[in-house]
Parts: structure tokens; C-alpha cells; sequence
């Protein structure tokens, strides 16, 4: 990255397999599968009756009950995730700093359980008996606002949404503020819980999930032959971003630098990536000739990989491409087989997984992949994790509309 | 069936997120209990359920106190 360096000092996370990063990490590293069967509501009109959803979450630790009442459960999640990237880094907000410290947390739905819940209340009760909170607790920038509220961080305050590709551009360009001197830390990431009935409706309407109701642990299976399509995941993951110097100066636990971030547009379809993948070819490049690294570099990829046909092939064929020979002996894998796809959460909680992958000198799994379909070439990584020498580790995230991120972190030089 | 001021405090209680035993009738919303303008609509729009009544706007806006929620219901749920 061009202008100061950017490090990572915190990380918070609430996943269908842990609400912390230590009980996610562990499990992931096991191959836990977070998929089960939706209880929340009925399911017996859906094809679908399954997702990676966050099960017995206590808020109370993070917001009061009279704060939690008026967020929707997405905000709560990031929320957690964000006080417990807060507490991880140990940043204190002074009136000295707080000018300089600033929050991009988006998500790529938002509040689809409040508008759900409030447009039943006018159809059923009238108008009247719309919450006052309804608004407030349900838009996507709710997450950066209670944040700030809370710690008196008065920099830069936004929220960016591209689908699934939210969480990996609101790191990159909190990275990017940070870098050219907008502010000094960055409180970064996405959240995420669509698991409602409009939502799974709607994803199970634009045939993008798999149905394997038999079997919810085995269902998302990036790259293998039977794979049938993604698996809703709900949670969130926060970042904390600090300029290097600044980091250092204050003894922060230093787990990693982003030294390179990319985007790029398909511009192909609504929905489904171009066969080649050249937008996610050109979304790689760009994050690497960020970083200043020759696309060898790379030791792991933690892949978009959501376990549908078109994107992982999509994927796979892109990395070939940009990566070139260095493309068989880099460790990729989609930890999307486990916790499923957390749309504009899974970029955020991908790239706390490559940092502790890079931290830990260990690639996480891909489960469930016993098959590997044709077109599909790379070291994914099946079945159990694998110790691995990482240097440089790299995130994509690829989203409904064409949109492509990708993170590049290294080990602190 | 407990009284029209049981009532009025545990929903103020729930409503803003304090003790029960800490709402004395005298509390104003804002000032003793920690409400903001929001928290105030919403916490009449409870006890409009509660007491399956609907009070307008203008009244609304008058009831800032714990004995004025009291008073209002008393005088209006004959």
C-alpha cells in the first residue's frame, strides 16, 4: 500500500462456530461444520431448511438489554464483534486521539428481520405502532454509529455496501484512510443475519443455495463434484486497523500488516461471475502489485469459495491465471465449508482467518471436499488442516453486481 | 390483577431498561430514568398496548413523569 502502513491490533468475530475469534479459530482448525437446521422459524414451505446461523448468542456482555432492544441482530453481532476487536487491542479513545479514529462496518442486507417484523405491524396493528427504533436500529451504518457512541470515536464514520463483498472493502479502504492520512486507526469489518424468512426466501428464489436438507453439515462443499449451491451463514467480524508507527509507539500487540488491497467490477451479469473470472483476476492483481509482491508471494489464499459451480470454477481459473506456475503450490482454501457464506460479514471474518493463519503458520480446511470437480486444480487444502510456512496470505470476496475485493496481509517485516 | 401503578412501572422498568424498584412515582423519564425523545414514544406506545388505549400525540408529549403516566391512565381507563 501506497503512504503509511497499516496494521491490524484487534480482531473480534461471532460465527455459527464460536462468539469470539479463539472459540471460531479453534473450531475451524478442527473442521467444525456450523450448519444445522433453522428453528427460528418455521421451514416447511422452504426449500431450504438449513443455514450457518448463530445459535444462543448472549448480547448482555457487550449491550445493555434496553440498548440491544432497539438494534436489529444484525448490528448486535457487530457490535460484539467490534467491542471485542476494541478490547483485543487494547486502544484507549482520548480527547487527544478521538478526532483520529473512525469505524467502516457495513453489511450487505442489514436490517431485513426489523423490516420484515415492522411491515407485518402495519398490515396487522396500522401505522402507529411502527417502533420509533425501527429505522435507527435496522440501517446498515447502525453498526459504525453505536460504535462511535460508545468509544467517542469522531473520525471518519461509514458504511459500505457491495453484497458479499462488503467486509473485504470496508477493511481495504479504512486500510486506504489510514494510509493517506484521513485518520489513524480504524475500527473495520461487516455483519450479517439474513437467516429470516424473507431473506432465506429470497436466496432460495434466486437458486443460490444448496437444499442438501439431509445432511446441513455436509452441504457446503466448495470445489467438490456434488456441491449444489451456498449456505447461509449469519455473524460478523471487526478489525481493528492502526497506523504502524502509532501501533508500535504504543506497544500494541501487532498481529499482521495489510500491505495490499484491489477491487474491480466484472461487468457481466447481475449475478454470475464471467467464466474466466477476470473480474476476480483483476481484483487479485491489483492487491498484489499493492503489496509490491510478485504473485509468488502468496503462500495462502482463504478463497471467496462459496461451493456454487460458476464461481468457484470461476475462482480457480482466475488464481491459475494471476498466480501462473506459483498457482500449484499455493494452499487455498474456503472456510465457507464450515461457518457457510456470511455475505457481507464473510470478507471480514475471512480476513481474521488469514491473519491467524499467517499468525499460526497453519492453512485452515476445506471440509467436505471428497470429489474435486473438473476445472478445479489448486491444493484446496480437503479435510484437515495443514501446517504450512506463510509469509504473505491473501482474502478475495466477489459479490451479487459484479463487485471483487481482495486484502493481502503480511507478516510484520 | 395488580394496580394501574404496577403496571405503569414495570413497563417503564422494561421500557428503559432500569430496576423496577428504582422507578418512583415522582421519576421523570428523562431526567431520573435515562430516556431519550425515542425511548419517551416508544414507552408510550407500551402503555397504549398495555391498557389497550390510544393516546394522542399532544396528551403524549405531556406525560414526562412516572405519576403523570399514572394520573393519565386513572383518569382516561374509567
Amino acid at each position: 500500500m501506497k503512504g503509511r502502513r497499516v496494521v491490524i491490533t484487534g480482531m473480534g468475530a461471532v460465527t455459527s462456530v464460536g462468539h469470539t475469534v479463539a472459540d471460531s479459530w479453534a473450531a475451524l482448525l478442527a473442521g467444525r461444520s456450523g450448519a444445522a437446521p433453522i428453528t427460528a422459524f418455521d421451514v416447511s414451505d422452504y426449500s431450504t431448511r438449513f443455514a450457518a446461523s448463530v445459535r444462543d448468542f448472549d448480547v448482555s456482555p457487550y449491550l445493555s438489554s434496553k440498548e440491544a432492544r432497539k438494534l436489529d441482530t444484525f448490528v448486535q453481532y457487530g457490535a460484539a464483534a467490534g467491542i471485542q476487536a476494541m478490547e483485543d487491542a487494547g486502544l484507549v479513545i482520548t480527547e487527544a486521539n478521538a478526532a483520529r479514529v473512525g469505524c467502516a462496518i457495513g453489511s450487505g442486507i442489514g436490517g431485513i428481520g426489523q423490516i420484515e417484523k415492522n411491515t407485518e405491524i402495519v398490515r396487522t396493528a396500522g401505522p402507529r405502532r411502527i417502533s420509533p427504533f425501527f429505522v435507527p436500529g435496522s440501517i446498515i451504518n447502525m453498526i459504525a454509529g453505536t460504535l462511535s457512541v460508545r468509544y467517542g470515536m469522531q473520525g471518519p464514520n461509514l458504511a459500505l455496501v457491495t453484497a458479499c463483498t462488503t467486509g473485504t472493502h470496508n477493511i481495504g479502504l479504512g486500510g486506504r484512510l489510514i494510509a493517506q492520512g484521513d485518520a489513524d486507526a480504524m475500527l473495520v469489518g461487516g455483519a450479517e443475519m439474513a437467516t429470516t424468512p424473507v431473506g432465506l426466501g429470497g436466496f432460495a428464489a434466486a437458486r443460490a443455495l444448496s437444499t442438501r436438507n439431509d445432511d446441513p453439515e455436509a452441504a457446503s462443499r466448495p470445489w467438490d463434484r456434488d456441491r449444489d449451491g451456498f449456505v447461509l451463514g449469519d455473524g460478523a467480524g471487526v478489525l481493528l486497523l492502526e497506523e504502524y508507527e502509532s501501533a508500535r509507539a504504543r506497544g500494541a500487540n501487532i498481529y499482521a500488516e495489510l500491505t495490499g488491497f484491489g477491487m474491480s467490477g466484472d461487468a457481466y451479469h447481475m449475478t454470475l461471475p464471467p467464466e474466466d473470472g477476470h473480474g476476480a483476476a483483476l481484483a487479485m492483481r491489483n492487491a498484489i502489485t499493492d503489496a509490491g509482491l510478485p504473485a509468488d508471494a502468496i503462500d495462502y489464499i482463504n478463497a471467496h469459495g462459496t461451493s456454487t459451480q460458476a464461481g468457484d470454477r470461476a475462482e480457480s481459473r482466475a488464481i491459475e491465471e494471476v498466480l501462473g506456475p506459483a498457482a500449484s503450490k499455493v494452499a487455498v482454501s474456503s472456510t465457507k465449508s464450515m461457518i457457510g457464506h456470511l455475505l457481507g460479514a464473510a470478507g471480514a471474518v475471512e480476513a481474521i482467518i488469514s491473519i491467524l493463519a499467517l499468525r499460526d503458520q497453519v492453512a485452515p480446511p476445506t471440509i467436505n471436499l471428497h470429489n474435486v470437480d473438473e476445472g478445479c486444480n489448486l491444493d484446496y487444502v480437503p479435510h484437515a488442516a495443514q501446517e504450512r510456512s506463510l509469509r504473505h496470505v491473501l482474502s478475495n470476496s466477489f459479490g451479487f453486481g459484479g463487485t471483487n475485493g481482495t486484502l493481502v496481509f503480511s507478516q510484520l517485516a | 390483577m395488580s394496580s394501574i401503578e404496577e403496571r405503569v412501572k414495570k413497563i417503564v422498568a422494561e421500557q428503559l431498561g432500569v430496576k423496577e424498584e428504582e422507578v418512583n412515582t415522582e421519576a421523570s423519564f428523562v431526567e431520573d430514568l435515562g430516556a431519550d425523545s425515542l425511548d419517551t414514544v416508544e414507552l408510550v406506545m407500551a402503555l397504549e398496548e398495555e391498557f389497550e388505549t390510544e393516546i394522542p400525540d399532544e396528551e403524549a408529549e405531556k406525560i414526562t413523569t412516572v405519576k403523570l403516566a399514572i394520573d393519565y391512565i386513572n383518569e382516561h381507563l374509567a
